[in-house]
């Protein structure tokens, strides 16, 4: 079976591969380019894990081949933060402690991040419609929200 | 062993802030790795065949077409491991792994198949012929115990079933004292009801994962995502036939486990896998196989009796519990028997447990195992009665609520406990007195759990600069690596930041238990105090010889080593550092360890309060509000206490509203996946607010109770009562999912 050879942007830096035309992106960011801080919770788009920004577009990478990415730009969780410096949500995030085992916590954070870019003052209800395609069993959400909540209110702060 | 087993009153300085955990930045940043993070070099990709079918004799498995595939370089079935496993539950845990004789479940594993990628290794799969025997099955608890039931087993029952029973029943538990018939006869209302609740899964949203590496030389090692790797060791080592020293497990981040990961199901194969290819194999599942072939919780089938005064005083309690726990023996039926009646001081009460075998996937611990059924049955039927009676439903608990000195329905007497604090607090919270609005109900309820102790090992470690590492052994799922080095700094008198846990693997300490029963705070953390105290006496005693006088005239405050009275001497305090500095010249490294089976966990209690909404026209119900009351005996980081009380009362919600395994009458699960099988989202919630309470447990130096387990306990009961006060109708089969509510309805 001949590979697809792909050249894409991850995370800001030129990248190329070669995968499975089946393979999905998920697959490629981990096992391909070794960035496994996307996780694979379901396979079938169910639970968020996997959430990366495709093109400024929050998708999940299990449902997205990894020949999908050709020409375009992706953002997982390993670009979120600038240098050393944490992005708002990932402090805010360990500040509430807004995660118990971690697992879900990248999806988390890429979709909220997404959420804050389009609506930079979401009311609470907003925030739990936008991330209910994020699936967390540890914290029942109550700590993610505030998390998220407060991080807006910082970055409003900081305009 | 049990340590000082006083809690002493002391001013905290640490225990009872929220530092930030240690583990933090690599999870918000992608860095942490999980089971499924790890590679090797030559790694293989391992898959499993799985049964079909819910019930099948396997006639003949031919592995030949997929052996000679190009890129496969193992297969293994039952046939390449032990004959013979001498003890039961391990025997039926290597039969889980690998079926034998029989595939016992839709999703058992038949077959395995190690190559150079996964499109390689499900291609391959699908050449291996497995000749089956269908045979009648049954998925259901009371079906099951049916006489003329289809059999998965042939003589297992244990000497407490009657004689002509199902063949399925394998267990009889009893418990309770005093004389129900003559606490019956002093009623002025008993109430018999009937209850049901479906199988839940514990939803960790991490599959199973593991990387093994197995040497030509006979050693092992493993790389796995598991709540205890010690006792991944001892279980594949048991199923492998190989001893215990030589393989090495090393426990990964873990993302999420609730009891689910308290067994094993990939790693005796992975091994086995890796023996045979020669390579590493790494093994992950998919999510449906997830919920098909790992441990749901049982189901049950539960009928109560209980008999109650007019002035709401519990005259007599009986409850028989029927579980299901899959394929094998050991639902926890024993401990939802035992802890039905716990909350309550009651003179006369019985509980009788049977334990039921059928055609689904062996259960496996979920959070209190058996206990949040069991008080799903008997907290509705207080609350059915007490409203019958007229009766403030906290009242009524009030009054029977077990205190210091209640003998409990499963036996013994209870130190101080916290279930009286919890039901005040919730009397006078503002939560309670709050209007309702119209199709709104709220719902109480009260819940236990015992907490365990056990093997528990700690090495605290001094640096030559004076920072100190503990190292322990129990996977950290939700924080606890921050909280053992709160104790140990709180021990030391040092900063919180100059601490770092590690989670050592098992060739770096003794036996560990695994992380469940609510007892890694509770013993590690005692474990963590007692080797922060060795090392305190091997610090007094190095300044003790610096400054040449008795070991016993030193003692050690505030961080430092000071001179223990005026007839000591002028010395000036050492400090932790200045002392680790001279380490080599007074006697070499300085470290304390402590190694116990951690005896005198607290019992937990709790109280929860709920105000939902039905929606008549579609039978859906809106959580509007609750409020978690619960006595964690002492917060060490109120955060993660906070988080453990929210994510229980959360997990219990969606048992009680949306989570079940859905069966056909082809003995197939048919939701295997988390579209069908709802778990809570965030749009489903309110915040969910807590009260920690804090009545010290007389056996922790700092009064630390377990407090992971109790919290999923009462919300089944709180959600179906506060459902059946809004629908004016009372439900008794979990989960209210629509079409149940709106049938309810229908039916009033």
């Amino acid at each position: 079976m001949s590979r697809i050879h792909v050249t894409t942007t991850i995370n800001g830096e030129a990248a190329e591969f070669l995968c499975d035309a089946g393979e999905t992106l998920l697959d490629v960011l981990r096992d391909r380019l070794g960035l496994t801080g996307s996780k694979e919770g379901c396979g079938t788009g169910d639970c968020g894990a996997c959430s990366v920004v495709l093109d400024g577009r929050l998708v999940c990478a299990c449902l997205v081949l990894g020949a999908e990415a050709e020409g375009r730009t992706v953002g997982t969780i390993e670009g979120m933060t600038t240098g050393e410096a944490l992005h708002p949500l990932q402090r805010k995030f360990l500040e509430h402690a807004a995660l118990q085992c971690g697992i879900c916590t990248p999806g988390f954070l890429v979709a909220a991040k997404a959420l804050l870019e389009r609506t930079p003052d979401p009311t609470e209800e907003e925030a739990r419609y936008w991330l209910a395609g994020n699936l967390c069993r540890c914290t029942g959400y109550d700590k993610i929200i505030r998390a998220v909540l407060d991080a807006a209110a910082e970055m409003r702060e900081a305009h | 062993m049990a340590l000082d087993s006083k809690t002493e009153a002391r001013k905290f300085k640490i225990v009872g802030t929220r530092p930030l955990r240690p583990d933090g930045i690599d999870k918000v940043t992608g860095r942490a790795r999980f089971g499924a993070d790890m590679s090797a070099p030559g790694m293989l990709v391992g898959l499993i065949l799985r049964s079909p079918h819910p019930h099948a004799r396997i006639r003949s498995i031919d592995t030949t077409r997929a052996e000679s595939m190009e890129g496969v370089h193992a297969v293994v079935t039952r046939a390449d491991f032990p004959a013979f496993v001498e003890d039961e539950a391990l025997a039926d845990v290597l039969d889980n792994c690998m079926a034998g004789e029989k595939a016992l479940y839709d999703g058992h594993a038949v077959a395995a198949v190690a190559a150079t990628s996964g499109a390689v290794a499900r291609a391959a799969l699908k050449l291996i012929e497995v000749e089956y025997e269908l045979l009648a099955h049954v998925t259901d608890v009371d079906e099951a115990m049916r006489p003329d039931a289809p059999a998965l087993h042939e003589d297992r029952a244990d000497e407490t079933v009657p004689a002509g029973m199902s063949d399925n029943v394998m267990a009889r538990h009893e418990f309770g004292h005093g004389d129900i018939d003559a606490g019956f006869a002093k009623a002025d209302r008993v109430l018999e009801r009937s209850y049901r609740t479906e199988a839940t899964h514990q939803g960790y949203i991490e599959p199973h994962a593991c990387l093994a590496t197995f040497g030509s030389d006979g050693q092992a090692d493993l790389w796995c995502c598991t709540q205890g790797h010690y006792m991944v060791r001892n279980t594949c080592a048991a199923i492998l036939g190989m001893e215990q020293g030589r393989l090495r497990v090393t426990a990964s981040e873990i993302g999420g486990g609730f009891g689910g990961k308290t067994t094993v199901f990939l790693e005796p194969v992975a091994l086995m896998l890796s023996k045979k290819a020669g390579r590493p194999v790494k093994m992950v599942m998919g999510r449906a196989e997830v919920f098909r072939a790992t441990g749901p919780t049982a189901s049950s089938s539960i009928d109560v009796r209980i008999g109650m005064a007019k002035d709401g005083r519990i005259t007599a309690g009986f409850a028989e519990l029927r579980y299901q726990g899959g394929a094998y023996p050991g639902s926890p039926v024993d401990m939802g028997s035992m802890s039905a009646f716990a909350p309550y001081d009651l003179e006369h009460v019985k509980t009788v447990g049977w334990d039921v075998v059928t055609n689904r996937p062996k259960q496996a611990a979920y959070r209190a195992p058996g206990a949040p059924m069991a008080a799903f049955a008997v907290e509705s039927a207080i609350d059915e009665l007490a409203r019958e009676l007229g009766l403030d439903p906290l009242e009524v608990r009030l009054k029977n609520a077990a205190r210091e000195g209640t003998r409990a329905s499963y036996g013994p007497t209870f130190p101080a406990i916290g279930l009286e604090a919890t039901l005040r607090k919730a009397k006078d919270h503002p939560h309670w007195s709050a209007p309702l609005g119209p199709n709104q109900g709220r719902g109480v309820a009260c819940g236990f759990w015992f907490n365990f102790g056990g093997d528990t090992c700690v090495s605290l470690n001094i640096t030559p600069d004076g920072t100190v590492t503990v190292s322990e052994g129990n996977p950290d799922i939700g924080g606890s690596r921050a909280s053992m080095s709160m104790m140990a700094a709180e021990e030391l008198g040092i900063p919180y930041e100059k601490v770092r846990t590690i989670i050592a693997d098992t060739g770096a300490l003794g036996q560990n238990d695994v992380t469940d029963g609510s007892r890694v705070t509770f013993a590690v953390g005692l474990a963590t105090i007692e080797a922060a105290r060795a090392a305190k006496r091997e610090m007094c005693k190095r300044a003790a010889r610096i400054w040449e006088i008795e070991e016993d005239a030193v003692v050690w405050e505030d961080g430092a080593a000071r001179p223990a009275g005026p007839n000591a001497g002028k010395h000036p305090p050492m400090s932790l550092a200045e002392i680790a500095a001279v380490a080599t010249n007074t006697g070499g490294p300085i470290a304390g360890h402590c190694e116990v089976n951690a005896e005198g966990a607290g019992v937990s209690f709790a109280t929860h309060m709920v105000d939902t909404e039905v929606d008549p026209e579609t039978g859906a119900v809106k959580i509007l509000r609750y409020t978690v009351f619960q006595d964690a005996g002492k917060a060490v980081h109120p955060a993660y206490v906070e988080g453990q009380f929210q994510g229980g009362a959360v997990q219990g919600i969606g048992w009680a509203l949306n989570e079940e395994y859905i069966y056909g009458e082809d003995g197939r699960l048919q939701n295997a996946g988390f579209l069908d099988y709802r778990i809570p989202v965030a749009s489903d919630l309110p915040m969910i607010d807590t009260v920690i309470l804090e009545i010290p447990n007389p056996g922790h130096p700092y009064g630390v109770r377990g407090v992971g387990e109790t919290s999923i306990v009462p919300p089944l009961a709180a959600v179906a009562n506060a459902v059946s006060h809004a629908a004016g109708v009372r439900l008794t089969h979990l989960p209210i999912s629509p079409p149940r509510l709106l049938a309810a309805i229908g039916a009033k």
